[in-house]
This record gives structure tokens, sequence and C-alpha cells, in this order.
């Protein structure tokens, strides 16, 4: 049976919240994550294979290392309110670019008309 | 005909910020001028189904501004702040307060950055930094959202779906 892994189950762990909060600027890897926490470096590879799974965090080697960079991107899932507010800026920008595209074709008519 | 831009949030959990991105197909100075000029704003700010008036508008530092969006019922939602920095065309630092919450005081801080991108071509990254975790998630739940209706995103679809079929 397939264990099914998404976003909602991943942050609902407060240890796997402060991971990706610790790699969301930068990426580290698996002795510095586990440097911040009290529970065991198994545990914390545990936690880190889980946020792996469900995309938000994707695992780059670099050598012998083995570096966890958060895809942030994957966040934006989380939050329904996310994605309103999104779409309330989306449909204003779309109506700035029929704006943009209008005020384009008058700046070129004015070089135009100059020259 | 190019590919629409999409509109990235960036908002992380338990952060008291969010970011907006979006890129656009027109030179720098346009996208500032489009952005800072008060017969342009009310062309493309705001919910559709809502006008937007401009009340006070004092561009430059040290100056305020006060917008006010009306429904079809013809209820009222104002917001203002002041003018922190206006560095033409490069970015713009203001105040931001949405005067429709239960209580004053819930400020926000907007930078927006205009940055020249190859090809004529302009990013816009907005950061919103909130007084809190609970104002940025609560205060974009309550108050900015009352515009946009199920229905209303609905006919958004419809439309933007018959816009791609036209091209």
């Amino acid at each position: 049976m397939q264990i099914r892994r998404d976003v909602f189950q991943a942050i609902a762990d407060p240890t796997r919240r402060e991971i990706i909060n610790l790699v969301a600027y930068q990426s580290l890897n698996l002795n510095a994550i586990a440097e911040n926490f009290e529970v065991s470096r198994p545990a914390i590879s545990q936690h880190i294979k889980i946020l792996a799974e469900c995309g938000l965090i994707t695992i780059k080697k670099q050598g012998r290392e083995r570096y966890c960079e958060a895809s942030l991107q994957q966040l934006n899932e989380v939050s329904e309110w996310i994605e309103r507010y999104r779409k309330l800026w989306d449909h204003q920008f779309s109506k700035l670019d029929l704006l943009l595209e209008e005020m384009k074709t008058k700046s070129r008519s004015r070089k135009k008309n100059s020259n | 005909m190019t590919t629409r831009n999409q509109t990235k949030i960036v908002a992380e959990p338990g952060k008291q910020e969010l970011f907006i991105i979006r890129e656009f197909e027109a030179p720098r100075q346009l996208v500032f001028k489009a952005f800072t000029d008060r017969e342009l704003l009310p062309r493309w700010m705001g919910p559709c189904e809502m006008t937007m008036k401009i009340d006070v508008w004092e561009p430059g530092a040290g100056g305020s501004w006060r917008f006010i969006h009306t429904d079809k019922q013809g209820n009222e939602y104002g917001f203002h702040g002041v003018c922190h920095d206006e560095t033409a065309p490069e970015r713009l630092i203001r105040t931001f307060e949405f005067e429709g919450l239960p209580e004053s005081g819930h400020v926000v801080l907007e930078t927006a950055k205009f940055e020249a991108l190859p090809g004529d071509r302009t990013k816009v990254t907005i950061q919103s930094v909130f007084q809190s975790v609970a104002d940025r998630d609560g205060m974009v739940q309550s108050g900015m959202e009352r515009g946009v209706t199920d229905s209303h995103e609905s006919l958004d679809r419809l439309l933007e779906g018959e816009l791609q079929a036209s091209h």
C-alpha cells in the first residue's frame, strides 16, 4: 500500500515546519539541520524524507554531502487564502497588462511623430 | 501573442511578510508610471466589480494617499497610508491600512521594486510586512477577499477561456 503524502501532512508537524524555516533561505546538509534540534539525527532524517516526498524540499548531492533546499512554490498549496489573494492580484495585473500595451502604443506613435 | 505572465505569491507559514511577484511586457518607466500616476491607477487597481476612486494622492516622500473601492451595493472600502519613498523608476515604499478592520492600527509596510529585464521587460516584486502573522493571514482573508466572490471567479474563468479561444 502506498502512503499518501501531501503538503498538509508535511506541515502538520512542528519539527518539520522548523526544518522548512531553516532551509527556506539557504540550503543546509543533514548535520547542519540536526544541530538545531534535540531529537536524534535519524529522526531528523526521517522528517526530511517526508518533506522531500511531499515536494517541499529537494535534496541535492554535492560531493559526499547531501544538501536540503526548500521548494517554496509548493507552500502555495498550503493555504487557500493565498490562492484567492493571488487571483485578486492576477486579475488586477491582467488589466495592467492591457493598460501597458496601450501606453506602449502611445509612446511609439509619439516617437514616430517627433521624427 | 506572448504567453501571459504568472502572478506569484510567496507567503511562508509562520512569517509576517508576503511577496507578490510579477513580470510585465513593458519597459520599467511605463510600469512605474502605471503604479504612480493618478489617472492610470484606477484603470487597473481593485477588484473588477468595484469602482476605485482616489481620494488623496500625494506621491513622493512624506505625502499621503487614500483610495476608496465601492461595490455595486454602494458599500465603500477605504484604504490609506503615507508614502515613505518614491525613487523613480525603481522603488516605492509606503504604508497601507485597510479601514474596514474592527480596530485601527493594523498597518502594513509595502516595498515595491521595479527591475528592468532584457527585452524591455520589467519584474515587479512587492514585499508586504505585517505587524504579526495573524495580521497577515487575517487581513488578507477578511477585507481583501470580500470583493472576490465565487461567482465572480467563475465568470473570470469563463472570460479567460474565451480570450484564450479567440487567440
